[in-house]
């Protein structure tokens, strides 16, 4: 297997893990554009989606075990979206909305605490283990070219991509979408302008929320597992994707994922080679951190600038 | 910028509130104490025998297997009258703390069990956890027996309380190397390890072995124990074609590993320590599962006359199968018990002592220690998945 053979999965590994990081991270880079809060509850979404997912799947199993794998995620993704968007909506109106007018640090915490929250109610509820999330597509390798893909993998690429395009139209070109550039712009010269804010910021809650469950859903189908602690990291890495495109700013989200996911999946596979043996393959986060930093450096707004609210 | 809340009535209201919640807290904790009568606990006819091993989190299976073998033990101890020393008789209590498979969590949880007066020790499970506690139990007197930390730098920092009843890893890592020599004739080798004492540890020992023996390590990787995605590494590992690859770490992240490897059309064979040798790993690897080889640090308990029995009696008072180390636990209970009658006392220095003169018929084999308190005449047992189930290979003496 040649050395470029070996370069084209691992940019395939990184498309994956991208997309993945992209969908997350349109949930953070909306809400900080409309109300400048960065919420970080927003992992521990897809963490209940992922969870929600699981005992859908396994409810339905058991009382129809002749289902095919494919109708069986299809169920585990109509029930996790539900949920997801009821959690974060609470989350918005319980959490989020009295702070509004609160200085910045407040809503700040909240946020942290929600999330601690989630993640204790998710340990009650679904334990303290690793519970296995149900192979549903078919895992056989599939010999693309070069690289070896799965089904799996390759669904996660296609529905972030469609997903994605599917969100650009929204905000592009219908009347939720105007109205959530004109809240993001200026919130209240919005609302003189007949655009009901409150309305509008549930509805984006509600949007990241539902791209999370998704995200939760193939994060749990790819690698097998899901348990309440699972939303952290790739919270953690989705948030930093999206400084890295530019939080605030929609396609720097998208741009912004899958560039880190590709950053970690280059990292790792040729660090080693790269720092002639110092650095081995456990320096892979050190290594999109330092990149994220580079980035910010040289250019603060991220890859596509920011665009955050004009808040007078 | 205004302040969130303004001062007045409702401030202070909220004021005084939080104060006294905060004094009602200070004060529970302070009343807890209901029986420090002196350092080994012996108030109320109670024998206090510590555990700790993750109750939470990736390897919270194995810990809740541990800490059950080591209450079947106890269980058993009681149902039979009891430990008679000095002309009382005492039950044992089992105390479990969760570490969380966190060197500091570790710590916190032995200085917990010191506090509560606790005559010795079953723990911890990992090696990474186990390493930084024993220093505390040293100072403390107390004697720790580990019923599964197979890292050399256990029992060698020279504290006379460290015992563990698993062979060790520098036995270990030489079987799981000899075994990728012998076994799969491997020329080329790839070596992963999760970062943690245990792991690297052990993968260090196998690599090293490997070389002293001719056979070429193609790839040194790294990864961690929270870690999910190993893709980038094994598709690194593809391009050098090792005929084997060998993972020291854990099964909740060696089964993902497997899985992966398999999904990325890798057809080499998995080499792995006790860590990976579980049932969980099987469900975890998925189509993964078959490429596994691995070792256990002791006999195939199993198939000792006293295996079967215990195998049969787990599964009836826990509904579940035993995943690694629950006869060792089991081992390490008896193993204490045995030196409190000999030492004829119940004070932590005098069974210490006791525990390091051990010369004892266990479930798991014969027990007694070396001076630095690593199990004599340890086994390594290898084992392969097949069929959808570990199946025993082989045992190295």
């Amino acid at each position: 297997m040649g050395s470029f053979d070996t370069f084209l999965q691992q940019v395939f590994n990184g498309l994956v893990l991208g997309s993945l990081y992209a969908l997350i991270a349109l949930g953070y880079t909306m809400v900080y554009g409309i109300i400048n809060l960065i919420n970080f509850a927003h992992g521990d979404v897809l963490m209940v989606g992922a969870l929600t997912a699981l005992s859908a799947i396994a409810l339905v199993h058991g009382a129809l075990p002749a289902l095919p794998g494919w109708s069986l995620l299809i169920v585990g993704m109509l029930a996790a979206i539900p949920v997801c968007v009821l959690v974060s909506l609470a989350i918005e109106r319980i959490a989020y909305r009295p702070l509004r007018s609160a200085p910045r640090l407040a809503p700040l915490i909240t946020a942290i605490g929600v999330s601690i929250l989630l993640q204790t109610l998710a340990m009650l509820i679904w334990g303290r283990n690793h519970l296995s999330f149900p192979q549903l597509l078919p895992a056989d390798p599939i010999a693309i070219g070069p690289a070896v893909v799965t089904a799996t993998k390759l669904l996660v690429i296609a529905l972030s991509a469609l997903i994605m395009v599917g969100l650009l139209l929204l905000v592009q070109r219908t009347r939720l979408g105007r109205a959530m550039r004109a809240t993001a712009e200026n919130p209240r010269v919005a609302s003189l302008m007949g655009v009901n804010p409150n309305a509008v910021i549930a509805a984006t809650f509600a949007i990241g929320a539902a791209l999370a469950a998704v995200a939760g859903v193939m994060y749990a189908a790819i690698y097998s597992v899901a348990h309440f602690y699972m939303g952290f990291i790739p919270g953690l890495k989705a948030f930093t994707a999206a400084v890295l495109g530019g939080i605030g700013n929609i396609p720097g989200a998208m741009l912004g994922g899958v560039v880190l996911g590709l950053i970690e999946a280059l990292g790792a596979g040729y660090i080693d080679t790269l720092s002639g043996g110092i650095f081995g393959s456990n320096y892979q986060d050190v290594f999109a951190f330092i990149v994220l930093c580079a980035v910010l450096i040289l250019r603060p707004s991220g890859l596509l600038g920011e665009r955050v609210a004009d808040r007078a | 910028m205004k302040s969130w809340i303004q001062p007045g009535p409702t401030r202070n209201a909220a004021l005084s509130l939080a104060v006294a919640v905060l004094a009602a807290g200070a004060l529970a904790g302070c009343g807890r104490k209901d029986d420090a009568s002196g350092p080994s606990g012996s108030a109320d006819n109670v024998i206090r025998i510590g555990h700790v091993a993750p109750l939470s989190g990736g390897t919270a299976h194995l810990g809740k297997d541990n800490e059950n073998g080591a209450r079947l033990a106890a269980d058993e101890i009681n149902a039979a009258g009891g430990v008679k020393v000095g002309g009382k008789t005492y039950r044992v209590e089992i105390l479990g703390e969760d570490d969380k498979a966190d060197p500091k969590e570790g710590t916190l949880a032995a200085q917990k069990l010191i506090d509560a007066g606790v005559v010795a020790v079953v723990g911890h499970l990992n090696s990474g956890s186990s390493i930084p506690a024993s220093r505390i139990y040293s100072e403390a007197g107390v004697a720790q027996i580990s019923p599964s930390s197979t890292a050399i730098r256990y029992t060698q920092q020279g504290f006379k309380t460290t015992f563990r009843v698993v062979a060790n890893d520098e036995q270990q890592g030489s079987a799981m190397a000899r075994y990728a020599m012998d076994g799969f004739k491997a020329k080329t080798a790839a070596v992963v390890d999760d970062r943690t004492a245990y792991g690297q540890g052990l993968a260090d020992v196998v690599e090293r072995t490997l070389k002293e023996n001719g056979v070429k390590v193609v790839a040194r990787d790294y990864t961690d124990n929270q870690a999910s995605d190993f893709n980038a590494i094994l598709t690194k590992i593809r391009a050098t074609k090792p005929d084997v690859i060998v993972y020291g770490g854990m099964d909740d992240t060696a089964g993902p590993m497997a899985k992966q490897i398999h999904q990325l059309g890798i057809r080499v064979p998995l080499l792995a320590g006790d860590g990976a040798c579980s049932p969980e790993f099987i469900k975890l690897a998925g189509d993964g599962a078959e490429l596994l080889t691995c070792s256990r640090a002791g006999e195939a308990v199993e198939k000792l006359a006293k295996g079967g029995p215990f195998m049969a009696k787990y599964k009836a008072k826990f509904n579940a199968d035993v995943q690694i180390y629950a006869p060792y636990s089991y081992d390490a209970v008896y193993v204490i018990v045995d030196a409190i009658r000999r030492a004829g006392s119940i004070e932590r220095a005098a069974v210490a002592a006791a525990v390091g003169a051990t010369d004892f018929d266990g479930l798991t084999g014969h027990i007694a220690f070396d001076p630095k308190g690593d199990l004599k005449n340890g086994a390594i047992s290898i084992y392969h998945v097949q069929g959808g189930q570990l199946s025993y290979l082989s045992t190295t003496r």
